[in-house]
């Protein structure tokens, strides 16, 4: 009797401790969702912001949101495949450059994304200089999502069943095409996976792009333009701007919703993908 | 019970084979003279020396470990891919050195079809998989990729199962239509030599037959080799028969025959004994 109570209460403090912390998270949606809503509306989408961001929209910045993200994918999806590519098929397994390159990957995964800023700072900004810019920005943080991009995908590949690297071998297949027309898309819902945990981190960056794509929240005109990302506008609105608070939510809501909608598109790609190429009976 | 046997009927179904002049007379299409293979230090295949028959099916039978697997890897070069393993003899394919370093080794497995034991299509759609080794070796053209496509699908009798949806995946096939699927895989390249590692073991009796019957109807067109533990198929289906066995940890070609000889009359006690269930 006395260990079923036991048993009892240990339940119960798990579900107490598990709806804590759900509610912890509810609420902080909660709070988000209807501080947000309030501000929300079409002209907020679709004006330039004025006063400082209090008044008016966030036209520009969602622009600039995109600009920075279209960069930082085209620019780490051919290198991350390649890397992963070169780690899981074409490096020995136990050689040192191979484990080295890994180990660096693993580190580069835990730096903090302020250092990254720094680093895309001094070597796109200046050293390149490719000055405050969304192409700045955007290759800093494709630095910052290639480390697990890179790791999530060469765990894909490598994942990949030997025996179709045989059956290819066997029909006098070349070791490039086996791996660009049977080895990739047997890999592809890692892959994506990888991408969307990039974009998801990437998204939600604002210490590196404050230093490298900057502050200034005009409609861009190039990728040479500087351009300020929705997370660098929140943190901006929040700190910096008395009075932008109800501003600050309402992006905040939107920033939310983006993200949560690149996750439902991710996990409905890579669904397809699994299904339509993976089915195993 | 009826039922059973009418769905068998429909849904497994061979196609007419074209089938080729009967060899009765041997013709050596490859010849392997004092074949070994190693890993490492280790040789699981010593000094193998036989004459494989154009046209004929040549089965290889011994028990597990005994080096077949190697031997079989070995005549298409797949042993290159195996880190640490090393091959030494020779072995002509229609008088042309296969472990010549310097030859091409795609035109060489074009011409040496493989199937494995566990039936391996690629992920892709049934198309796919056809499409992409016959790309693979230059073959180009809508018109020209549909039409090999469905002759060889009609030749492993797939085609009246699965004609009508050749875009669904072929990881969604059933084991037998998979390795059929795998063999037309191969047919399609219009190889010499078809090199089979245990094609039916891993699949259940029924599909395991229409396997057997469609290799006897590839016999006189093709050359085959093929790996087999079911001494039955290899009774049934084989003109000649290649009896391994290890000895001292290392795997030896004992008798080479004709298969009937080979089971009838075996010359060496350890076949004799082996082909009556004695050992193994």
């Amino acid at each position: 009797m006395a260990s079923q109570a036991g048993d009892r209460a240990f339940l119960a403090i798990n579900y107490l401790v598990a709806a804590l912390v759900a509610g912890v998270l509810l609420w902080i949606l909660a709070d988000m969702a209807w501080q947000g809503v309030q501000h929300l509306s079409w002209e907020f989408l679709t004006e330039q912001p004025r006063k400082s961001g209090r008044a008016g929209g966030i036209a520009p910045i969602l622009v600039s949101t995109t600009l920075i993200l279209a960069v930082a994918i085209a620019a780490a999806v051919p290198i991350g495949l390649g890397a992963a590519v070169w780690l899981a098929e074409y490096s020995k397994q136990s050689g040192q450059f191979a484990a080295g390159t890994r180990l660096s990957l693993d580190v580069l995964a835990g730096v903090p994304s302020i250092v990254f800023g720094l680093f895309g700072n001094a070597f796109f900004c200046v050293f390149l200089g490719l000055g405050f810019s969304i192409l700045s920005g955007g290759l800093t943080l494709a630095c910052m999502i290639l480390p697990i991009f890179i790791r999530t995908c060469e765990h894909g590949l490598f994942a990949v069943n030997n025996d179709w690297r045989l059956a290819a071998a066997g029909l006098g297949m070349s070791r490039s095409s086996v791996i660009w027309h049977v080895l990739i898309p047997a890999a592809a819902p890692a892959i994506v996976a990888g991408l969307m945990l990039g974009i998801g981190r990437a998204t939600a960056e604002t210490a590196a792009l404050i230093f490298t794509s900057g502050y200034v929240d005009r409609m861009p005109e190039s990728l040479s333009d500087s351009g300020r990302a929705l997370s660098v506008h929140i943190f901006d609105l929040s700190m910096n701007i008395s009075g932008g608070d109800k501003a600050a939510y309402a992006s905040a809501l939107v920033l939310v919703v983006l993200i949560v909608a690149i996750n439902v598109l991710a996990v409905a790609l890579s669904d397809r993908w699994l299904t339509r190429r993976i089915v195993t009976a | 019970m009826i039922e059973l046997n009418d769905d068998a009927s429909t849904i497994f179904t061979v196609g007419q084979v074209q089938s080729g002049p009967p060899c009765c007379d041997p013709v050596p299409s490859m010849q392997v003279a004092n074949v070994s293979v190693r890993y490492g230090t280790r040789t699981v295949l010593d000094q193998v020396t036989l004459d494989i028959y154009k046209g004929c099916i040549t089965a290889l039978i011994g028990p597990s470990g005994c080096g077949k697997t190697s031997f079989l890897s070995a005549l298409n070069r797949l042993t290159d891919l195996v880190p640490g393993a090393h091959v030494s003899g020779r072995v002509l394919l229609d008088g042309q050195d296969v472990f010549d370093p310097k030859l091409d080794l795609m035109a060489l497995r074009r011409r040496i079809g493989m199937i494995f034991q566990r039936p391996n299509p690629f992920p892709l759609s049934i198309r796919r998989n056809l499409e992409l080794p016959l790309r693979e070796h230059g073959v180009r053209g809508r018109q020209v990729l549909a039409g090999k496509i469905e002759a060889t699908l009609r030749a492993v009798g797939l085609w009246d199962e699965v004609g009508d949806r050749l875009d669904s995946p072929a990881m969604a096939l059933s084991g037998g239509q998979q390795q059929r699927l795998c063999i037309a895989r191969a047919l399609v390249l219009e190889p010499d030599v078809l090199l089979m590692d245990e094609p039916c073991s891993s699949l259940d009796p029924i599909s395991s037959a229409v396997v057997e019957e469609l290799i006897l109807r590839l016999r006189g067109r093709y050359t085959i080799v093929i790996v087999t533990h079911n001494l039955a198929q290899a009774r049934r289906i084989a003109n000649y028969a290649a009896f391994f066995w290890m000895k001292e940890r290392v795997g030896k070609l004992i008798e080479f025959d004709g298969c009937q000889q080979l089971f009838d009359a075996p010359k060496h006690e350890l076949t004799a004994a082996y082909v009556s269930g004695a050992r193994g």
